[in-house]
Protein backbone atom coordinates (compact mmCIF):
# COMPACT_ATOMS: atom_id res chain seq x y z
CA UNK A 1 0.00 0.00 0.00
CA UNK A 2 1.15 3.63 -1.04
CA UNK A 3 2.33 5.42 2.31
CA UNK A 4 2.75 9.04 0.84
CA UNK A 5 1.62 11.41 3.04
CA UNK A 6 -1.33 13.43 3.02
CA UNK A 7 -0.87 16.37 0.37
CA UNK A 8 -1.55 19.13 2.77
CA UNK A 9 1.79 18.07 4.41
CA UNK A 10 3.73 18.38 1.41
CA UNK A 11 2.64 21.81 0.93
CA UNK A 12 2.59 22.86 4.41
CA UNK A 13 6.73 21.40 4.54
CA UNK A 14 7.78 22.59 1.19
CA UNK A 15 5.43 25.84 0.14
CA UNK A 16 8.20 28.05 1.88
CA UNK A 17 11.40 27.11 -0.37
CA UNK A 18 9.14 26.65 -3.57
CA UNK A 19 7.78 30.04 -2.93
CA UNK A 20 11.33 31.65 -2.70
CA UNK A 21 12.56 30.08 -5.58
CA UNK A 22 10.24 30.86 -7.79
CA UNK A 23 10.35 34.38 -6.33
CA UNK A 24 14.21 34.59 -7.39
CA UNK A 25 13.43 32.71 -10.69
CA UNK A 26 10.17 34.67 -11.65
CA UNK A 27 10.10 37.78 -9.45
CA UNK A 28 7.68 37.91 -6.87
CA UNK A 29 4.45 38.74 -9.13
CA UNK A 30 4.69 36.50 -11.19
CA UNK A 31 5.65 34.05 -8.38
CA UNK A 32 1.72 33.64 -7.41
CA UNK A 33 1.02 31.88 -10.53
CA UNK A 34 3.71 29.99 -10.62
CA UNK A 35 3.30 28.71 -7.60
CA UNK A 36 -0.02 28.14 -8.01
CA UNK A 37 0.98 25.87 -11.42
CA UNK A 38 3.52 24.18 -9.74
CA UNK A 39 1.48 22.71 -6.27
CA UNK A 40 -1.84 21.73 -8.87
CA UNK A 41 0.55 20.10 -11.17
CA UNK A 42 2.12 18.33 -8.28
CA UNK A 43 -1.15 17.23 -6.84
CA UNK A 44 -2.32 15.99 -10.09
CA UNK A 45 0.55 13.69 -10.45
CA UNK A 46 0.81 13.13 -6.70
CA UNK A 47 -0.70 9.63 -6.36
CA UNK A 48 1.44 8.04 -8.62
CA UNK A 49 4.54 9.21 -7.23
CA UNK A 50 6.83 6.40 -5.82
CA UNK A 51 7.17 5.95 -2.13
CA UNK A 52 10.72 6.87 -1.14
CA UNK A 53 10.70 9.85 -3.88
CA UNK A 54 12.57 12.93 -3.25
CA UNK A 55 9.21 14.80 -2.84
CA UNK A 56 11.43 18.42 -2.45
CA UNK A 57 13.91 18.00 -5.48
CA UNK A 58 10.48 16.21 -7.16
CA UNK A 59 8.57 19.70 -6.36
CA UNK A 60 11.65 21.95 -7.22
CA UNK A 61 11.75 20.40 -11.10
CA UNK A 62 8.20 21.25 -11.43
CA UNK A 63 8.41 24.57 -10.43
CA UNK A 64 11.56 25.36 -11.99
CA UNK A 65 9.80 23.89 -15.03
CA UNK A 66 6.64 26.24 -14.72
CA UNK A 67 9.30 29.04 -14.32
CA UNK A 68 11.01 28.51 -17.50
CA UNK A 69 6.94 28.02 -18.87
CA UNK A 70 6.63 31.48 -17.35
CA UNK A 71 9.41 33.48 -18.84
CA UNK A 72 9.26 31.83 -22.20
CA UNK A 73 5.46 33.70 -22.29
CA UNK A 74 6.60 36.73 -21.16
CA UNK A 75 9.50 36.62 -22.86
CA UNK A 76 8.35 39.61 -25.46
CA UNK A 77 6.01 41.17 -22.24
CA UNK A 78 7.48 42.99 -19.61
CA UNK A 79 11.35 43.61 -18.82
CA UNK A 80 12.04 41.00 -16.13
CA UNK A 81 13.45 43.38 -13.69
CA UNK A 82 10.59 44.99 -13.26
CA UNK A 83 8.73 42.14 -12.21
CA UNK A 84 11.17 40.91 -10.23
CA UNK A 85 11.38 43.67 -7.48
CA UNK A 86 10.28 42.09 -3.72
CA UNK A 87 7.30 44.64 -1.98
CA UNK A 88 9.69 47.21 -0.19
CA UNK A 89 13.72 45.88 -0.40
CA UNK A 90 16.12 47.83 1.27
CA UNK A 91 18.81 49.70 -1.06
CA UNK A 92 21.61 47.02 -1.05
CA UNK A 93 19.14 43.90 -1.56
CA UNK A 94 17.03 45.35 -4.39
CA UNK A 95 20.71 45.50 -5.47
CA UNK A 96 20.93 42.01 -5.47
CA UNK A 97 17.35 41.38 -6.94
CA UNK A 98 18.07 43.34 -10.11
CA UNK A 99 21.49 41.58 -10.64
CA UNK A 100 19.83 38.74 -10.09
CA UNK A 101 16.90 39.49 -12.42
CA UNK A 102 18.98 40.67 -15.02
CA UNK A 103 20.64 36.85 -15.69
CA UNK A 104 20.00 34.63 -18.41
CA UNK A 105 17.41 31.75 -16.90
CA UNK A 106 19.87 29.39 -17.17
CA UNK A 107 22.42 31.07 -14.96
CA UNK A 108 19.63 32.65 -12.99
CA UNK A 109 18.18 29.00 -12.38
CA UNK A 110 21.66 28.03 -10.51
CA UNK A 111 22.23 30.96 -8.22
CA UNK A 112 18.96 30.51 -7.32
CA UNK A 113 18.99 26.70 -6.59
CA UNK A 114 22.35 26.61 -5.01
CA UNK A 115 22.12 30.04 -3.07
CA UNK A 116 18.00 30.12 -2.42
CA UNK A 117 17.95 26.37 -1.62
CA UNK A 118 21.46 24.66 -1.31
CA UNK A 119 21.24 22.03 -3.95
CA UNK A 120 24.15 20.70 -4.29
CA UNK A 121 25.82 21.17 -8.26
CA UNK A 122 24.92 17.64 -8.96
CA UNK A 123 21.06 18.35 -7.37
CA UNK A 124 21.12 21.91 -9.47
CA UNK A 125 22.10 19.27 -12.54
CA UNK A 126 19.62 16.80 -12.41
CA UNK A 127 16.81 19.46 -11.89
CA UNK A 128 17.51 22.02 -14.52
CA UNK A 129 18.61 18.96 -16.97
CA UNK A 130 22.10 19.73 -17.49
CA UNK A 131 25.64 17.92 -16.78
CA UNK A 132 27.23 18.86 -13.57
CA UNK A 133 30.01 20.37 -15.58
CA UNK A 134 27.91 22.67 -16.91
CA UNK A 135 25.77 23.49 -13.90
CA UNK A 136 29.04 24.27 -12.42
CA UNK A 137 29.57 26.69 -15.42
CA UNK A 138 26.38 28.50 -15.36
CA UNK A 139 26.65 29.44 -11.58
CA UNK A 140 30.13 30.73 -11.75
CA UNK A 141 29.24 32.92 -14.98
CA UNK A 142 26.08 34.29 -13.23
CA UNK A 143 28.22 35.08 -10.39
CA UNK A 144 31.07 36.51 -12.19
CA UNK A 145 28.10 38.62 -13.89
CA UNK A 146 26.62 39.84 -10.57
CA UNK A 147 29.39 40.80 -9.00
CA UNK A 148 30.20 42.78 -12.01
CA UNK A 149 26.70 44.30 -12.09
CA UNK A 150 27.18 44.92 -8.05
CA UNK B 1 29.55 38.70 5.78
CA UNK B 2 30.81 37.33 2.48
CA UNK B 3 28.99 38.12 -0.90
CA UNK B 4 27.84 34.67 -0.93
CA UNK B 5 26.00 34.82 2.66
CA UNK B 6 25.22 38.45 1.38
CA UNK B 7 23.82 36.76 -1.50
CA UNK B 8 22.11 33.50 0.32
CA UNK B 9 20.53 35.69 3.11
CA UNK B 10 18.16 37.59 -0.06
CA UNK B 11 17.66 35.07 -1.73
CA UNK B 12 16.27 33.07 1.68
CA UNK B 13 14.58 35.30 3.32
CA UNK B 14 11.31 34.38 4.61
CA UNK B 15 7.98 36.03 2.58
CA UNK B 16 4.60 35.79 4.47
CA UNK B 17 3.45 35.98 0.49
CA UNK B 18 4.48 32.40 0.90
CA UNK B 19 2.14 30.81 3.51
CA UNK B 20 -0.67 33.09 1.70
CA UNK B 21 -0.10 31.52 -1.74
CA UNK B 22 -0.07 28.61 -0.22
CA UNK B 23 -3.24 28.77 1.85
CA UNK B 24 -5.07 30.21 -1.28
CA UNK B 25 -4.02 27.16 -2.98
CA UNK B 26 -5.41 24.97 -1.03
CA UNK B 27 -8.92 26.54 -0.96
CA UNK B 28 -8.74 26.64 -4.82
CA UNK B 29 -7.92 22.75 -4.96
CA UNK B 30 -11.00 22.48 -2.74
CA UNK B 31 -13.37 24.41 -4.65
CA UNK B 32 -12.54 23.08 -7.79
CA UNK B 33 -12.33 19.50 -6.47
CA UNK B 34 -8.65 19.38 -8.32
CA UNK B 35 -8.39 17.53 -4.53
CA UNK B 36 -9.93 14.31 -3.39
CA UNK B 37 -10.79 14.73 0.16
CA UNK B 38 -10.77 18.14 1.98
CA UNK B 39 -10.85 18.45 5.27
CA UNK B 40 -11.41 21.20 8.39
CA UNK B 41 -11.58 21.46 12.57
CA UNK B 42 -14.53 22.47 14.23
CA UNK B 43 -14.05 23.26 17.76
CA UNK B 44 -17.43 21.79 19.44
CA UNK B 45 -19.14 21.57 22.87
CA UNK B 46 -17.82 18.16 23.05
CA UNK B 47 -14.52 18.49 21.40
CA UNK B 48 -12.83 19.03 19.07
CA UNK B 49 -13.92 17.72 15.40
CA UNK B 50 -12.05 16.37 12.19
CA UNK B 51 -14.71 16.83 9.63
CA UNK B 52 -13.43 15.46 6.34
CA UNK B 53 -15.51 15.67 2.84
CA UNK B 54 -15.35 14.54 -1.07
CA UNK B 55 -16.60 15.91 -3.86
CA UNK B 56 -19.69 13.69 -3.05
CA UNK B 57 -20.25 14.54 0.60
CA UNK B 58 -19.37 14.23 4.26
CA UNK B 59 -17.51 11.03 4.97
CA UNK B 60 -15.26 11.32 8.04
CA UNK B 61 -16.20 12.92 11.52
CA UNK B 62 -13.67 12.24 13.67
CA UNK B 63 -13.20 13.16 17.67
CA UNK B 64 -9.64 14.79 17.45
CA UNK B 65 -8.58 14.51 21.13
CA UNK B 66 -5.08 13.03 20.01
CA UNK B 67 -4.76 15.56 16.65
CA UNK B 68 -5.84 14.96 12.86
CA UNK B 69 -2.02 13.90 11.74
CA UNK B 70 -3.11 10.21 11.82
CA UNK B 71 -6.63 10.23 10.99
CA UNK B 72 -5.53 12.20 8.01
CA UNK B 73 -2.42 10.01 7.11
CA UNK B 74 -4.70 7.24 7.20
CA UNK B 75 -7.26 8.76 4.97
CA UNK B 76 -4.06 9.37 2.70
CA UNK B 77 -3.22 5.02 2.90
CA UNK B 78 -6.60 3.82 2.85
CA UNK B 79 -8.97 6.56 0.51
CA UNK B 80 -6.51 9.19 -1.42
CA UNK B 81 -3.44 10.94 -0.41
CA UNK B 82 -4.58 13.83 -2.38
CA UNK B 83 -6.00 15.73 0.87
CA UNK B 84 -6.38 19.61 1.39
CA UNK B 85 -7.45 21.50 4.22
CA UNK B 86 -9.93 23.92 3.74
CA UNK B 87 -12.58 26.02 5.69
CA UNK B 88 -14.20 27.19 3.07
CA UNK B 89 -15.15 23.74 1.64
CA UNK B 90 -16.40 22.17 5.11
CA UNK B 91 -18.70 25.22 5.79
CA UNK B 92 -21.76 23.78 5.21
CA UNK B 93 -21.65 20.70 7.66
CA UNK B 94 -19.50 22.91 9.68
CA UNK B 95 -22.20 25.43 9.89
CA UNK B 96 -25.11 22.81 10.57
CA UNK B 97 -23.04 21.06 12.98
CA UNK B 98 -22.62 24.58 14.99
CA UNK B 99 -26.93 24.60 14.94
CA UNK B 100 -27.07 21.16 16.32
CA UNK B 101 -24.86 21.34 19.14
CA UNK B 102 -26.82 24.93 19.93
CA UNK B 103 -30.06 23.09 19.39
CA UNK B 104 -31.33 24.83 16.46
CA UNK B 105 -30.91 21.82 14.43
CA UNK B 106 -32.52 18.15 13.99
CA UNK B 107 -31.68 17.05 11.08
CA UNK B 108 -28.67 17.25 8.74
CA UNK B 109 -29.15 18.40 5.16
CA UNK B 110 -25.97 18.52 3.26
CA UNK B 111 -24.74 15.45 1.50
CA UNK B 112 -22.82 12.61 2.83
CA UNK B 113 -20.32 10.05 1.04
CA UNK B 114 -20.77 6.82 2.01
CA UNK B 115 -19.26 4.95 -0.40
CA UNK B 116 -16.69 3.65 1.90
CA UNK B 117 -19.14 1.44 3.28
CA UNK B 118 -20.34 -1.67 1.71
CA UNK B 119 -22.64 -4.95 3.19
CA UNK B 120 -24.04 -5.00 6.74
CA UNK B 121 -22.16 -2.54 7.98
CA UNK B 122 -23.83 -0.15 5.75
CA UNK B 123 -27.31 -1.58 6.18
CA UNK B 124 -26.92 -0.81 10.20
CA UNK B 125 -25.42 2.63 9.66
CA UNK B 126 -28.24 3.48 7.16
CA UNK B 127 -30.80 2.31 9.59
CA UNK B 128 -29.12 4.38 12.10
CA UNK B 129 -29.34 7.41 9.79
CA UNK B 130 -33.00 7.10 10.10
CA UNK B 131 -33.25 7.57 13.66
CA UNK B 132 -35.10 10.64 14.49
CA UNK B 133 -33.47 12.77 16.97
CA UNK B 134 -34.38 12.73 20.69
CA UNK B 135 -35.56 8.94 20.04
CA UNK B 136 -33.55 5.31 20.78
CA UNK B 137 -33.32 2.33 19.47
CA UNK B 138 -31.57 -1.28 20.79
CA UNK B 139 -29.26 -2.70 19.36
CA UNK B 140 -31.56 -5.15 18.45
CA UNK B 141 -33.68 -2.86 16.43
CA UNK B 142 -30.82 -1.78 14.50
CA UNK B 143 -30.11 -4.68 13.61
CA UNK B 144 -32.93 -6.13 12.59
CA UNK B 145 -33.62 -2.78 10.65
CA UNK B 146 -30.70 -3.98 8.76
CA UNK B 147 -32.17 -7.34 7.67
CA UNK B 148 -30.48 -9.72 10.86
CA UNK B 149 -33.13 -9.68 13.32
CA UNK B 150 -30.33 -12.13 15.26
CA UNK B 151 -27.11 -9.89 14.60
CA UNK B 152 -26.99 -7.23 17.57
CA UNK B 153 -23.76 -7.67 18.42
CA UNK B 154 -22.64 -7.39 14.92
CA UNK B 155 -24.34 -4.51 14.88
CA UNK B 156 -23.04 -2.68 17.86
CA UNK B 157 -19.50 -3.51 16.16
CA UNK B 158 -21.06 -1.95 12.84
CA UNK B 159 -21.69 1.06 14.91
CA UNK B 160 -18.20 0.94 16.45
CA UNK B 161 -16.59 2.14 13.33
CA UNK B 162 -19.40 4.46 12.54
CA UNK B 163 -17.10 6.81 10.22
CA UNK B 164 -19.48 9.72 10.77
CA UNK B 165 -20.34 10.16 14.76
CA UNK B 166 -23.00 12.86 15.65
CA UNK B 167 -24.59 13.46 12.02
CA UNK B 168 -25.19 9.72 11.89
CA UNK B 169 -26.40 9.43 15.62
CA UNK B 170 -25.21 6.05 16.67
CA UNK B 171 -25.57 7.94 20.03
CA UNK B 172 -29.18 6.98 19.93
CA UNK B 173 -28.57 3.30 19.94
CA UNK B 174 -28.43 1.82 23.31
CA UNK B 175 -29.09 -1.79 25.25
CA UNK B 176 -32.79 -3.56 25.44
CA UNK B 177 -32.73 -2.90 29.41
CA UNK B 178 -31.82 1.06 28.44
CA UNK B 179 -28.13 0.52 29.54
CA UNK B 180 -25.95 3.36 27.57
CA UNK B 181 -23.30 1.07 25.40
CA UNK B 182 -20.49 1.94 24.26
CA UNK B 183 -19.13 4.78 22.28
CA UNK B 184 -16.73 6.00 19.74
CA UNK B 185 -16.07 9.10 21.20
CA UNK B 186 -16.49 7.74 24.66
CA UNK B 187 -19.41 7.14 26.57
CA UNK B 188 -19.44 10.51 28.42
CA UNK B 189 -19.98 12.17 24.94
CA UNK B 190 -22.86 9.57 24.19
CA UNK B 191 -24.40 11.32 27.26
CA UNK B 192 -23.46 14.46 26.43
CA UNK B 193 -25.18 13.90 22.85
CA UNK B 194 -28.38 12.64 24.27
CA UNK B 195 -28.09 15.70 26.70
CA UNK B 196 -28.53 17.73 24.37
CA UNK B 197 -31.52 16.67 22.33
CA UNK B 198 -33.06 15.60 24.93
CA UNK B 199 -33.16 19.11 26.19
CA UNK B 200 -34.19 20.57 23.08
CA UNK B 201 -37.44 18.70 23.09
Amino acid sequence: MERLPPFQVVLDRHSDEVWRVLRGMVGAQAAEDCFQETFLAALRAYPRLREGSNVRAWLLTIAHRKAIDHTRRRRHELPLEEEHEPAAPRAPEREIWSAVAQLPPRQRAAVVLRYGADLAHREVAELIGCSEEAARRSLHEGLKRMREEL
Amino acid sequence: MTDDDRLSAVLKEPDPRAGAAARRFAERAAASWSTDLAYATLASPIGELLLVASRRGLTVVYYADRGIEAPLAELAATRSPRIVASAARLDPWRRELDEYFARRREAFDSPLDLSSLSGFRRRVLLATARIPYGAALSYKEVAAKAGSPGAARAAGNALGSNPLPIVIPCHRVRHVGGGLGGYTGGVERKRALLAIEQQHG
